[in-house]
């Protein structure tokens, strides 16, 4: 019988549910599992083992006596730490929230408290969401577990690596500009960005606001699906929460691919995307060939822009949505008061925030300011509405569009980090998705030189379960 | 054109939509006066990491009320943005609001309104009225130069703000006073929002002399204080300007206690406020047919109460226009009749006594303790005999300090008018054995026998009936008369 | 690298007026170093002036929600410890920040 912290959150809910096992023995090991590889991984900034281990003891008791428990009942779950919970330090990754105790839960923790989640802790990410690496965050970088020297991506890295290392049976992390798929690539999971306004974003610690969703990522498909569909769905408290009828993802998957178009952008495969990723990637389309789909390579010129105008929109709203840490109701705050609030207010800033979160606050600023508004932010939106075009009227004769998540290997730690460009051109497949609005999953594809890499699939508006389909039927195609 | 010295003055006027239950985003009460610090206050008006604001539906409403009142343009679709600046009393340093650039579209765009200056109608046209949420108050121990640090109170932030702002078209620190209290009224009577209340209706007002640059002041309290602040700042800019100094332009902020401007030295690229969409909100659409809806439901407003006053109940323009410049004088009014009161009478008793009597105590139609009720009995009172006009107006006083019913304070002071042959005969008696100088000259001198009727009036205070006064008086002065040798 | 047309690029001075404005204080060396990356980066995005965009809508929103309101009731606040408990200053259920002049 293979350990508890091994089994998929689909199996442990099973079993649980059998009683085969108890939700105290697989919460249990899965704290086991963390003390054991977890010193080395660092995927963690909090644990919360007492609390955990308390609720699963309340789902084995409720089943005992024959009562009601969630879908998720007894499955651990890992939160990436820019997502709210009450009670339980939420950090961003950043010196600025180090001590913050948020006095609500996130509307998506709510829905998994309420389907009997167990969650086990807060993950580690790239400071305020702002990287690729996880390796901007205050409390040091999280490695990837499948070569430690190397990156597990980002900002959702310590949340993929949970799945990777076995150390929750699922994660929750957010995707702005790739941020769920990146690490998911890198790390060998399964991490989808929804569709904008799927899921709820009230109690994101927002980052920019107009391309980021809270996205799930598991070790299978099955997992990711069910996951969720706990947590998609109308919130009033979120004002741009789609009011959309939500089903059972798990239920769309089968194992053929018969009908479905594929469009592969000769973009994705462009300059910049590292030949060896190419090549499996390519293999992997072969493989959805074999399941029945076909394939058409297109063009998408557009995407040329895509990364600038992420960027420059991503950065203006940040510049705006990270003002309000200031020190002055939470957050840091030096020990000793400058001369007014305006110098104190500064100080806080300069010392709280890492230098990435500086330089994008800053250029955020100068791409809002007067005389720079119209040349820099408003243009990026009138792009913005070029990609979104385009992509709409490729999804009018292709289902899906298809390429690899990342256009590099899980590379170095410590390479990139020195040169910002270099570590935002990382995002170059990811970023559209986020800026038309559209559903993306990133699947693993295979490995190449030990290193895992990630193939990813964007479908139109609220069709994930396109994505799933694709994604089960792949990897069941890739398990023989 | 501007004659040499003469001022354009604009008005910014933050309204707060009172009526509303709630704040503009946040299911946090509005109601923040009186109440402890940080008692009113949610993950959303707090600015907490990971809120997210929703729009209040009614705050809406009501926005289309005073656009239809102000007679502006109501687009179809209107946006919320961000304004960011950096400021204690922002809870997220930046403020959601409206703007009319890069974009924006506010709830609402031009329009205009009239109202009488020394029996002349004015019309000032509105630039655009928008939504927006209020900042937290801070306070200070002692004053703002002077405090080691600042407290901060966010019951008040997100509270709903209608901000309505003129173009540069008064002409007088006068007239700035009587735009606003025309404005206040309109509100009143849509029922949008009280501007008695502390701090419901605050204004920053923008200034400018001909040869001068344009001057904004702000923290300014109240519609007193900005025909102060305004009656300095001409003062001040026509002294710069006759001594051929310049007059910069800056934002100065009034001192109600020091009566003066002080400059706050704002370095001007603060106000990149660097607007941009709000992407937490989505846009507003206001249908046509939504708009008439709402048209069909509105309160009455005060002109179209004025010109039915003088339909009604048959009012002179002045005494309409006197009446509806308050709502709540106009309803106190209109009561007043609907109780029995005659319409004229009861124009005449207010528009006298009872306003006299509120400005001189700077009293708001609400503090006075007089009902409705009592007005139309003291009315009826002197109107059949009971008391004298004079007494009534005491009694008139009395109700408004005591809220006592005119019965019972004529009761209890004795103030029956005295109108029996007998009863007056007996006090002029009184009066002539007073003052035997004055009864000689009375027999030959008309003056003196209205002295010896004022002291009769003094001794009964008032209450003698004046004609049967007069008619005793000179029977018995002719008695005396008579029996002279 | 394909030759961009010369720009004036941004002068650290500018970057020390951007950082006030968003009110974060940078070291003489950080200033330096971020007008040297800012440049670089700020070069990239000049991508987006190549893009045709005559006429065309920007996108604010890219879902086509509108009218999403609630309604005008009023709903339990949060208890004033509990506001503050996060706040490094208080006094006497007042947050407390530095003098304003």
């Amino acid at each position: 019988m293979p350990e508890p912290y091994s089994l998929s959150a689909r199996e442990v809910s099973e079993r649980i549910r059998f009683r085969e096992l108890s939700a105290e023995e697989c919460v249990a090991s899965i704290f086991q599992r963390i003390r054991e590889v977890d010193d080395d991984l660092h995927a963690f900034v909090s644990l919360s083992e007492s609390s955990a281990l308390e609720r699963a003891r309340e789902v084995d008791r409720r089943l005992r006596e024959g009562k009601n428990v969630g879908r998720l009942a007894g499955v651990t779950v890992a939160v990436k730490d820019n997502i709210c919970t009450e009670g339980l330090r939420t950090t961003c990754s950043s010196r600025m929230l180090e001590n913050f105790l948020p006095l609500y839960n996130a509307t998506v923790v709510e829905r998994l408290l309420r389907e009997g989640a167990i969650i086990v802790g807060k993950t580690n990410m790239d400071e305020f969401a702002m990287g690729s690496s996880t390796e901007s965050s205050y409390f040091g970088p999280t490695r990837n577990p499948w070569d430690k020297s190397r990156v597990p991506g980002g900002s959702s890295g310590g949340s993929a690596v949970t799945v990777a290392a076995d150390e929750a049976a699922l994660a929750l992390g957010s995707d702005t500009g790739g941020s769920v798929r990146c690490p998911a690539s890198f790390c060998s999971v399964v991490g989808l960005k929804p569709t904008y306004g799927l899921v709820s974003r009230y109690g994101l610690i927002a980052y920019a606001n107009s391309l980021e969703q809270i996205g799930p990522l598991a070790g299978d498909v099955y997992d990711c699906a069910l996951l969720l569909s706990v947590i998609a769905g109308h919130d009033v408290r979120d004002g741009t929460s789609v009011d959309i009828r939500v089903d059972d993802y798990t239920k769309s998957l089968g194992d053929d691919l018969r009908g479905l178009r594929v469009g592969v952008p000769k973009e994705f495969f462009g300059e910049g995307v590292e030949e060896e990723v190419a090549k499996i990637v390519w293999d992997g389309i072969h493989n959805l060939e074999e399941l029945g789909a076909s394939y058409e390579e297109l063009s998408l010129p557009t995407l040329r822009y895509a990364l600038a105008t992420y960027y420059l929109i991503a950065m203006s709203e940040a510049s705006s949505n990270l003002a309000r840490y200031d020190g002055l109701r939470y957050g840091y705050s030096e020990k000793a008061l400058a001369e007014d609030w305006s110098k104190t207010f500064s100080r806080n800033r300069m010392t709280g925030f890492g230098p990435e979160v500086r330089r994008r606050i800053i250029l955020g600023t100068y791409a809002l300011s007067a005389g720079y508004y119209d040349r820099y932010y408003l243009k990026a939106l009138q792009v913005r509405t070029l990609i979104k075009e385009e992509f709409e009227k490729t999804f009018k004769g292709f289902d899906v569009i298809v390429g690899p998540t990342m256009p590099v290997l899980p590379f170095k730690m410590g390479e990139k980090i020195d040169d910002p460009l270099a570590l935002y051109m990382c995002d170059i497949l990811t970023v559209p998705a986020n800026l038309v609005g559209c559903p993306a999953i990133s699947i693993p594809c295979g490995f190449v030189h030990d290193l895992p890499v990630g193939m990813q699939a964007v479908a139109p508006f609220f069709r994930e379960e396109l994505l799933f389909r694709v994604g089960f039927a792949f990897e069941g195609r890739l398990r023989r | 054109m501007k004659n040499l010295g003469e001022a354009v003055i604009g008005l910014e006027t933050h309204c707060q939509l009172t009526s509303l239950k709630s704040k503009l985003f946040c299911g946090c009460s509005a109601n923040y006066r009186g109440r402890s610090p940080n008692t009113l206050v949610c993950p959303v008006c707090l600015g907490l990491p990971g809120s997210l604001p929703v729009l209040n539906r009614r705050a809406v409403e009501l926005a289309v009320m005073v656009a239809l009142a102000l007679k502006s343009k109501i687009p179809e679709r209107s946006l919320f943005f961000r304004k960011n600046y950096y400021y204690p009393d922002m809870p997220k340093n930046f403020q959601i609001s409206q703007y009319d650039k890069s974009g924006g579209v506010p709830i609402a765009v031009g329009g205009s309104m009239s109202f009488r200056v020394d029996g002349e109608e004015r019309t000032v046209e509105i630039l655009r009225v928008q939504l927006e949420e209020d900042p937290a108050r801070l306070l200070y121990p002692g004053s703002i130069d002077t405090s080691p640090y600042t407290l901060v109170d966010y019951n008040r932030a997100g509270v709903a703000l209608l901000e309505i702002v003129t173009k540069p078209v008064l002409r007088s620190p006068r007239e700035a006073r009587l735009f606003l209290q025309r404005l206040r009224s309109t509100l009143e009577h849509l029922g949008v929002s009280d501007g008695g209340l502390e701090g419901a209706m605050r204004c920053d007002a923008n200034i400018s002399l001909a040869g001068g640059k344009r001057v904004e002041v702000k923290n300014i309290s109240s519609f007193k204080e900005v025909e102060r602040a305004l009656e300095f700042e001409i003062t001040r800019q026509r002294s710069l300007l006759a001594r051929g100094k310049g007059v910069a332009m800056e934002t100065r902020h009034w001192d109600e206690v020091k009566r003066v401007t002080v400059s706050l030295r704002v370095k001007e690229e603060e106000h990149d406020y660097r607007y941009f969409p709000e992407p937490d909100l989505v846009p507003v659409v206001i249908p046509r047919k939504y708009v008439d809806e709402v048209g069909a439901a509105m309160p009455e407003l005060p002109d179209a109460r004025r010109d039915r006053f003088i339909d009604e109940y048959g009012l002179p323009l002045y005494d309409a226009e006197v009446l509806t410049s308050e709502k709540a004088l106009a309803d106190f009014f209109e009561e007043c009749v609907r109780l029995g009161g005659d319409a004229k009478k009861v124009s005449n008793w207010m528009m006298t006594d009872f306003l006299r009597w509120l400005r001189e105590e700077d009293l708001d139609v609400a503090d006075s303790r007089v009902t409705t009720q009592n007005l139309v009995e003291m009315i009826r009172l002197v109107e059949d005999g009971t008391i004298s006009g004079k007494i009534g107006k005491s009694v008139l006083r009395e109700m408004m300090k005591t809220g006592k019913s005119p019965r019972e304070i004529i009761e209890a002071e004795g103030l029956l008018r005295i109108d029996s042959e007998e009863e007056i005969s007996r006090l002029v008696d009184r009066v002539i054995e007073e003052k035997p100088k004055a009864v000689q000259d009375a027999l030959t001198d008309e003056k003196a026998v209205n002295f010896l009727i004022g002291q009769l009036m003094r001794l009964s205070r008032g209450r003698t009936d004046p004609t049967l006064a007069n008619k005793v008086m000179r029977e018995k002065l002719e008695a005396l008369r008579q029996r002279k040798p | 690298m394909a030759m961009k047309k010369a720009s004036r690029g941004l002068s650290e001075e500018e970057v020390e007026h951007i950082a006030w404005l968003a009110r974060i204080e940078l070291s003489e060396e950080e200033k330096k170093l971020f007008t040297q990356q800012f440049n670089t980066i700020i070069d990239y995005f000049r991508v987006i002036d190549e893009a045709d965009t005559e006429g065309v809508e920007p996108t604010l929103h890219v879902i086509d929600l509108t009218n999403v309101f609630r309604e005008d009731d009023v709903e339990g606040s949060m208890p004033t410890d509990m506001a503050l408990a996060n706040a490094p200053r208080k006094e006497r259920g007042y947050f407390k920040a530095p003098k304003i002049v």
